[in-house]
């Protein structure tokens, strides 16, 4: 059982949380991710580690709900508990000192791009953090976002914040404008990475997309997290998750994440309807778990 | 001691074989329920009176561990079922499991001389007989645990490896802990292997039993991500290292269309079925393709294989299609899955396999292009390589393809400790007897070793490791 210490809503469905996990506290990296287990009953999901502090053992997660099992994490608050929590997982991300370096990141990939920031910053690169957002309520993670950066956009699809456009805008209109780039990172929506992955490519811009494929286990058994990078399969688990853009299978990525829909629809229809019952299930089970590990200890 | 069989030798051998009571195939091609039912007391008393004692018994001599088979069916002839399992647990700790997957008719069952002329001794199910009547009657006594060493062993994986080790460490008076990567407990067991074969609350038993003796177990601990093999031995202080990680990495067959939705690796289908249940859909959230009225191919020949196209079927497959690139004869998987199979409608392409998956538009599978194949020269493993037949493609319809070809080790201890030998695949080098590997204090053993065998190896071998593990604890010596 793993306790929440902290919980507050950063944006629209987004929130944070601040979570005892002491030996992934230890061990974490800029661009290492987690994965999580609610109930009894409940999948196992990968989420990105934001930041760790290992004196307090706790490790931070930032949550966007868009299904089932997102949306019922995102009820819960600090004392509540999670069932199962397994990592770090995954490659940390390469900091290297480049130069240049551009990250562009949109919504929940602002706070999973944080951390790798301020390391590629710390390493001594110019760090140029674009965010983008759909409108000014959007934008998360502002005043973190220009601290880890030396220089930073904001992007809205409105315009209601920063400048009006695409976070491709901004970066087309920095090579424009002949800025030398040594580096890009990109995280956000697969639409958003393999955009990115277009205007770099042919410029030989060393370019790093983290891939958001569909995980089980995430120590490499399954091969469910699969991605095509040229024609060969790599298991975004224990390969990636962050992998060179100009080889990544865009539409492959996103044909395969799209294999559960119909189910997840349905799961979160489901989860709407019922949502009090289920929190207050869901509290009442992790609280005897709770009973039993301790029965266990002193039994 | 055991009475002696009072029936003459003559008469004994024309009893027939008792067969396992089995669910209907019409019934249980529907449900998750165990397919096997066991031997009632009299039918077990029965099956007992068949073994002749042979002096020089050859079914022990084929039981990878040796267990004493003569001495166990006597002590069931004689009615005395908790000794009978007793001896039984002198050379297996896991009997109730392996009496259900050990694949009799090459180990035990193959040697005993009643087999010669007509069916062997039920070796398995006299077995899983024992450790059912000794599990269920409540009065399963805890061994002995000797005074505390004040030495302390890690044992990362929890499947029949390390569970074995685990019970035998503990009895010596050392501090065991288990580290699982999952958050269940049990490795394949309880991942891989269906409930209809092996029922879950058999190997939670299992662990409850070790959890009772004093073993401690911690899910969730990626060894290699979230603590190193060097953290564990010199920040958490454990003098000895136990690696049974098992070799569960899935091989995909490399054929064009392999990414489209559809094709699983048999890990993940089982794991998503098994482990996360996603056979109970309206109460597990974990989804798994839908298979109802759909067609369905699994691709191998071995146990996995044989799990999962039995598990599609379970799913309400409308063809469930087993494709297999060599010959029935050259199957690994166990004899009674094969037959269970036939039962459940699974149909068999051997000497078939596939080149490609074709899919739609909208990536998803649709037919899984195959060529037909014939046995040519035997290759490294003796058995007769199969060999392409030329202009032999056709086509099979198929939503879900499930890759059940094999798997390798897992890596992420090898990568993560720098002075540990391993093979050119991977694999951890250690001594076949003592498990010991290259870097001192650390064992090995099970599948990470031997790459995938079976139950009773990993077990064996999870044995041998306690017993070399207790000996370098207490001799200091490496
Ligand atoms: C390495 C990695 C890091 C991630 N980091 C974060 C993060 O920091 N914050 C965050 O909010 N989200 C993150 N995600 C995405 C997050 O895992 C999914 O949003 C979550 O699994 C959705 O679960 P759900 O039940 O709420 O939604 P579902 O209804 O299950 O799915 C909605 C969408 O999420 C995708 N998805 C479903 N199941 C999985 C799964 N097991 N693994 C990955 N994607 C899945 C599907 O493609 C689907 O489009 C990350 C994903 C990966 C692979
Ligand atoms: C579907 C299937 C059916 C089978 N059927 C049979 C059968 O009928 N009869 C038979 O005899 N054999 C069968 N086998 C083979 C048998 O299950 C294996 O040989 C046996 O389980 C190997 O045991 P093990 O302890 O070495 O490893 P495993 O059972 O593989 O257990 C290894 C454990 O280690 C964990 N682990 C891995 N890496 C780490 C890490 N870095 N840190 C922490 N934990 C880690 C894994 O999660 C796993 O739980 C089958 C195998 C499969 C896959
Ligand atoms: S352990 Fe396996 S091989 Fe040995 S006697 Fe039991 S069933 Fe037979
Ligand atoms: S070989 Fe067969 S008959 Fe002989 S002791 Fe073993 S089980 Fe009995
Ligand atoms: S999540 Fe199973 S191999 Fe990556």
């Amino acid at each position: 059982m793993y306790k929440i210490v902290e919980a507050r809503n950063v944006g629209l469905n987004i929130k944070q949380f601040v979570i005892e996990a002491p030996r992934i506290a230890a061990r974490q990296k800029p661009g290492q991710f987690l994965i999580l287990r609610l109930h009894d009953k409940g999948e196992r999901i990968p989420l990105t580690i934001k930041a760790s502090d290992p004196v307090a053992g706790t490790v931070t997660i930032v949550v966007q709900a868009i299904g089932k099992t997102t949306s019922l994490l995102n009820c819960l608050e600090a004392g509540d508990c999670i069932l199962d929590i397994v990592g770090p997982l995954g490659h940390p991300s390469e900091i290297e000192t480049y130069g240049t370096a551009v990250i562009l990141a949109g919504s929940v990939g602002t706070a999973m791009a944080l951390p790798t920031a301020n390391a590629l910053k710390q390493a001594g690169n110019h760090v140029v953090f674009i965010e983008g957002a759909r409108n000014k309520e959007m934008v998360v993670f502002e005043d973190e976002v220009r601290q880890a950066s030396n220089e930073t956009y904001i992007m809205t699809d409105d315009g209601s914040y920063g400048e009006q456009g695409l976070v491709t805008k901004k970066l087309s209109e920095l090579i424009a404008s002949g800025r030398k780039i040594d580096f890009v990172l990109a995280v956000g929506p697969v639409p958003m990475m393999r955009a990115v992955a277009q205007v770099t490519a042919p410029l030989k811009i060393k370019t790093m997309v983290s891939l958001n494929s569909i995980m089980v286990d995430g120590t490499g058994m399954c091969g469910g997290c699969r991605v095509l990078l040229g024609n060969k399969s790599k298991f975004a688990c224990v390969d990636g998750p962050e992998f060179d853009a100009s080889l990544v299978n865009f539409e492959v990525l996103m044909q395969r994440n799209a294999m559960y829909r119909d189910k997840e629809c349905e799961s979160l229809k489901q989860f709407v309807q019922n949502k009090h019952k289920e929190v207050a299930q869901l509290r009442a089970e992790l609280a005897a778990a709770e009973a039993m590990a301790k029965g266990e200890l002193h039994g | 001691m055991a009475e002696k069989n009072a029936l003459p030798l003559k008469d004994r051998m024309k009893i027939a074989r008792i067969p396992m009571p089995e669910l209907d195939p019409s019934v249980r091609s529907r449900n998750f329920e165990e397919v096997n039912q066991g031997l009632e007391t009299a039918a077990a008393l029965t099956e007992a009176t068949r073994c002749i004692a042979c002096a020089k018994p050859g079914c022990v001599v084929h039981c990878p561990v040796g267990v004493k088979i003569r001495d166990v069916v006597a002590l069931i002839y004689a009615g005395d079922y908790l000794a009978a399992a007793k001896k039984l647990r002198e050379d297996n700790s896991l009997p109730a499991i392996t009496g259900r997957v050990c694949p009799q008719e090459n180990q035990c069952e193959g040697g005993c001389i009643l087999g010669k002329k007509g069916a062997p001794v039920a070796i398995g199910n006299l077995e899983r007989f024992v450790a059912d009547f000794e599990r269920t009657s409540g009065q399963l006594g805890l061994p002995a645990i000797a005074p505390s060493t004040g030495k302390s062993v890690a044992i990362v994986g929890s499947g029949p490896a390390g569970l074995s080790a685990a019970g035998d460490l503990i009895q010596k008076g050392h501090r065991v802990r288990v580290f699982e990567a999952l958050h269940e407990l049990g490795g394949v067991l309880i991942y891989g292997i269906p409930e209809f074969r092996l029922p879950k609350s058999i190997v939670k038993g299992e662990v409850d039993n070790l959890r009772r003796m004093g073993v401690e177990f911690e899910t969730n601990v990626v060894v290699g991500k979230s603590v190193t093999i060097d953290e564990l031995m010199q920040n958490e202080k454990f003098d000895a290292v136990f690696v049974a990680t098992g070799a569960g990495l899935p091989r995909f067959l490399g054929v064009p269309g392999e990414h489209f939705n559809g094709v699983y690796s048999a890990n993940e289908f089982l794991t998503r079925i098994n482990l996360m249940r996603a056979y109970q859909p309206s109460e597990y959230d974990e989804p798994v393709y839908d298979c109802r009225d759909r067609d369905v191919i699994v691709v191998g020949g071995g146990n996995t294989a044989m799990d999962a196209v039995r598990t599609a079927r379970r799913l309400g497959a409308r063809t469930a299609t087993l494709v297999y690139r060599r010959s029935a004869a050259e199957m690994p998987a166990r004899a009674e899955e094969v037959k269970h199979a036939r039962q459940e409608g699974i149909e068999f392409h051997m000497l078939t396999n596939p080149i490609e998956f074709l899919g739609d538009e909208k990536g998803w599978l649709t037919d899984a292009r195959c060529m037909k194949m014939k046995l040519g020269e035997p290759d490294q493993s003796g058995r007769r390589s199969p060999v392409e037949i030329k202009g032999s493609e056709f086509v099979l319809p198929a939503n879900v393809v499930i890759i059940g070809v094999g798997t390798t080790a897992n890596p992420l201890i090898q990568s993560s400790t720098p002075d540990l030998n391993t093979t050119p695949r991977n694999y951890i080098v250690a001594d076949p007897e003592t498990t010991r590997t290259s870097k001192r204090g650390v064992f090995a053993g099970g599948d990470i070793v031997t790459g995938g065998a079976t139950v009773i190896l990993a077990m064996g071998a999870g044995r041998k490791a306690a017993a070399s593990i207790h000996s370098y604890l207490t001799s200091g010596l490496w």
